[in-house]
């Protein structure tokens, strides 16, 4: 005998399924996540729209060191005289630019890694673990600093160098969400079906560890902008003379009492910046943790 | 039977009802029964019914979300819902305890046996004395038929097998003399064997410590040798209520009626007859008779006025307006199908001498056998006997084996990745688990239509196929845009069934496909698969631990024990007159449903 389905599904009463597509969309619906998110963008339209608004060259001499707000700089000058608004304005743009590449290429990579890991098992996991181990026994700041001081102070090195150390935390957290994923079946049905490992990885399994993917990228996020910002204060950017707020707290930090606009405004900056993100990647974390479909 | 003169150390149930605390929909309405002392009370439901939700506001507790909205629960002659939070506490346990479905997750891990059940004791300060309690736990140790040594008591759940894990619980549960306990499907997990030495557990402890038990499950059989009396639930509502012989032979509900037809025996082979359409989900539930949508026999009355509960016999009831039809055209048994003639010439498949290894040891040896084209080969046995893994090394899911699997006498690689195109499709694989064998972030459209990859479809051919496919498989074709988590599990199942389909294999592997499945929905499926065997000319290979639906199923069976094959051959032949002794064993302990009630009763139309 056949069974009628649509008849069926007649009968039934129309149930209003609210259908969430992704985490993302059901994150917003936090404050938490607006907030973060409005933090963020607008720290980002500052530092990519900035320089056209900044009223002055960022490294012409204008006023004495450390000269207190007036009509003409008004946030005062720097140790040099520069104008701080306008270094502030030109300053986000690399600090920005250099941690989302370097993230995106970390993040990139860990997931890869974590997701081979995770679906091989046996000693291609473990090798590709104590691999990430000997990595991480590192401190990130550390690694950074052996390697910037031994070839210098080039952005491509600092990208590579923060990308390097992001990597095996990803590879850590990503593994570790789909361990549990690639044990159902349906990771057995595209075996059976002869389908790729990488078609595995990309189709199957990634999209079902994309909360864990997106709270890993935000936090990653935020200490990749911590890490490059410390490194420019301890004085490897690669041109310390261009305006970057990582310098700009290292180079006028002895004047906090005297002109505390100059170190404050940008250490203010990175620091709403973390928040901001952090916030995002809470916000995330929580809608995540409610979505998972592969509830049984 | 009434409890008020039963010394009121029994259970009574007026007009309970629970609701989604969010919405004030109702999950259980008006539900109302009563236990007696050493008495089994078997609450009979699907999955969604609310019978396990009814199950625990005997416990006065409330799920997640949940609330307990209005009726009574009288145990031992203690109004459990006037209690307050400490009352409940105390009387949870010593008035009314728990036994839980997993064993596993309910004993913790890092005790001892022992302390578990002098713990149970202690809280309620039951005995007065140390003394007292230890020999209680030796007493309830012999009662649920365990060793009562200190040495046994002084081990830890993950030295026990799942049966003694669900000992311990049920000895915990009686421990303290409660008077009724509440158990909620304690034997879904176990094998045949340990299922029928754990119900007759139950029921010897019950009635030796003259306590009341409901039952919990949706498992026809096991309830028929279990208990007294049985009470059907649907869509939240006691719909019949009888004592055991009654609802098994004549049952009055048209419900209860399609329900046991769905079950299959083992005595002989018929088709299973599936309830079309689905339970009403609690917000949807319509205000007539619940069951009226799927109902063969509903006049327009039906649909209009809730049927109060009439008496149908002596301690019978049913909510029904059509009471004399049901019984008169509803059979609970439907006819012996004609069995498929396979096509004996050739096996399609063969296996032989396979050897398979989980690193270096060996858990099938030299297992062979062959399943020719329309015939369905059933791969029966207890859970590690290798029957699955058997299943995986055709599939070429599992790498690790020796021995030679041909398929049109072309020999297999082992692993799925060193196959051709041609092998792949020709072998598909159906998962036991619906739940984990669809990917749930993608659509079923996408799911389905995957193997077809291995066949360079373009994409208008590929659309096509899907909606034939879904088709086929009586989903309609708008479901390939849904997700799987909108499905239900026999919905799902389907969708799998489907995407093995659809690249027209010529050998499906399926791997316990019905287990996760409510009886109705099993039906529903085995009769798909027969079709399908039928029509597309499909040999299957059916790895099942259930013996009465290989006779539904099944041409030949193979009984595999500890990674051998003990005995094949074919069905009748395996199922009435079993060789070997580990057959036996599991024919007899195998649940049967003690039905006799072959042809509608001419009788109760009068």
């Amino acid at each position: 005998m056949t069974i009628d389905l649509a008849q069926t599904i007649a009968n039934e009463a129309p149930a209003p399924v609210v259908r969430t597509r992704g985490v993302l969309r059901r994150s917003l619906r936090l404050w938490r996540t607006r907030i973060g998110l409005a933090i963020t963008v607008a720290l980002v339209l500052v530092a990519i729209f900035g320089p056209y608004f900044a009223p002055h060259d960022p490294s012409a001499l204008l006023g004495r060191p450390y000269q207190v707000p007036s009509p003409g700089l008004p946030l005062g000058a720097d140790y040099l005289g520069q104008d701080v608004l306008s270094r502030f304005l030109y300053g986000g743009r690399s600090i920005l630019l250099v941690s989302v590449i370097s993230t995106v290429l970390g993040v990139g990579g860990g997931v890869l890694i974590g997701l081979w890991a995770a679906l091989s098992k046996g000693w291609v996991d473990n090798a590709l673990l104590r691999g990430t181990d000997i990595l991480l026994a590192f401190p990130q700041i550390l690694l950074a600093l052996i390697v910037i001081a031994t070839v210098g102070p080039k952005t491509w090195l600092i990208v590579l160098t923060v990308a390097l150390t992001t990597l095996p935390r990803t590879v850590r957290v990503i593994r570790g969400a789909a361990t549990s994923v690639v044990e159902r079946e349906f990771v057995d049905a595209a075996r059976a079906n002869g389908d790729s490992q990488l078609r595995i990885a990309l189709v199957e399994v990634l999209p079902n560890v994309i909360g864990a993917l997106g709270v890993e990228t935000t936090f990653r996020l935020t200490y990749a902008v911590q890490l490059i910002a410390a490194l420019a204060f301890l004085g490897f950017a690669a041109n310390p003379n261009e305006p970057n707020w990582g310098t700009m707290v290292s180079q006028n930090s002895s004047a906090l009492t005297l002109q505390p606009n100059a170190p404050l405004v940008p250490a203010v900056a990175i620091a709403l910046l973390t928040v901001g993100v952090g916030l995002v990647g809470d916000g995330i974390a929580r809608a995540a943790a409610g979505i998972d479909r592969g509830t049984s | 039977m009434s409890a008020a003169d039963d010394g009121g150390r029994a259970v009574r149930v007026e007009g309970l009802r629970i609701e989604v605390a969010a919405s004030g929909h109702d999950i259980v309405t008006d539900v109302s029964f009563e236990i007696g002392r050493g008495q089994v009370l078997a609450l009979v439901g699907e999955s969604g019914s609310g019978k396990t939700t009814a199950a625990l506001a005997l416990l006065a507790h409330e799920r997640r979300g949940v609330r307990i909205a209005g009726g009574r629960v009288t145990v031992g002659g203690v109004d459990m819902f006037a209690l307050d939070k400490r009352g409940r506490r105390d009387a949870r346990g010593k008035l009314v305890s728990y036994v839980p479905q997993d064993p596993g997750t309910a004993l913790n891990p890092a005790r001892r046996i022992g302390a578990h059940l002098i713990e149970a004791l202690e809280v309620h300060d039951w005995g007065g004395s140390d003394q007292r309690r230890r020999e209680r736990v030796a007493e309830m140790m012999r009662e649920v038929s365990l060793p009562d040594d200190p040495e046994f008591l002084r081990r830890y759940p993950h030295q026990l097998s799942g049966g003694q894990q669900q000992r311990v619980c049920i000895a915990m549960a009686f421990a303290c003399q409660p008077a009724v306990v509440v158990l909620d499907e304690p034997t879904t997990g176990l094998d045949v064997t340990t299922q029928a030495h754990v119900l007759a557990t139950i029921r010897r402890i019950t009635s030796a410590e003259g306590a009341a038990a409901l039952y919990v499950s949706h498992d026809l059989s096991v309830v028929s040798s279990l208990a007294d009396r049985v009470a059907v639930m649907y869509a939240g509502r006691l719909v019949e209520q009888g004592s055991a012989e009654t609802i098994f032979t004549a049952a009055a509900h048209p419900y209860t009626r399609q329900l046991i037809a769905a079950v299959p025996r083992i005595e002989v082979a018929r088709s299973l007859a599936a309830i079309p359409g689905r339970a009403p989900s609690p917000g949807s539930r319509p205000p007539g008779c619940p069951f009226e949508p799927r109902c063969a026999i509903r006049i327009a009355e039906c649909r209009e006025r809730l049927p109060e509960a009439a008496v149908v016999g002596p301690g019978h009831t049913a909510r029904c307006l059509r009471i004399a039809e049901s019984k008169a055209t509803l059979a609970t048994t439907t006819p012996a199908p004609i069995v498929a003639g396979a096509d004996h010439a050739e096996g399609i498949v063969r296996v032989g001498g396979l050897r398979a290894y989980y690193g270096d040891s060996e858990v099938v040896h030299d297992v062979t056998f062959a399943v020719a084209r329309r015939e369905c080969l059933a791969l029966v046995g207890e859970s590690g006997s290798g029957k699955t893994t058997v299943s995986r090394c055709v599939a070429g899911l599992h790498d690790g084996w020796d021995g030679t699997v041909t398929l049109h006498d072309a020999e297999l690689p082992r692993s799925a990745r060193h196959r051709t195109r041609a092998m792949k499709r020709d072998i598909q694989y159906i998962f036991q688990n619906p739940y984990g064998s669809l990917n749930p972030r993608r659509t079923v459209g996408q799911s389905v239509a995957r193997p077809l990859a291995l066949l360079g479809e373009d994409r208008r051919t590929v659309r096509k196929q899907v909606a034939g496919i879904l088709e086929r498989v009586s989903l309609p074709p708008q479901y390939a845009a849904k997700y799987p988590d909108e499905l239900s599990g026999g919905e799902r199942q389907r969708v799998a069934i489907a995407r093995a389909l659809v690249c027209r294999p010529k050998v499906l592997l399926c791997d316990e496909v019905t287990s996760a499945l409510d009886v109705s929905v099993q039906a529903a499926i085995v009769t798909l698969l027969r079709e399908l065997q039928e029509d597309l000319g499909l040999s299957i290979l059916f790895v099942t631990h259930n013996l009465p639906l290989v006779r539904s199923i099944a041409q030949r069976v193979a009984v595999m024990q500890d990674g051998r094959i003990v005995e094949a051959g074919s069905v009748d032949q395996v199922l009435e007159r079993p060789e070997h002794d580990y057959t036996r064993r599991l024919l007899a302990d195998a649940p049967r449903l003690s039905d006799a009630d072959p042809a509608p009763d001419p009788r109760a139309v009068s």
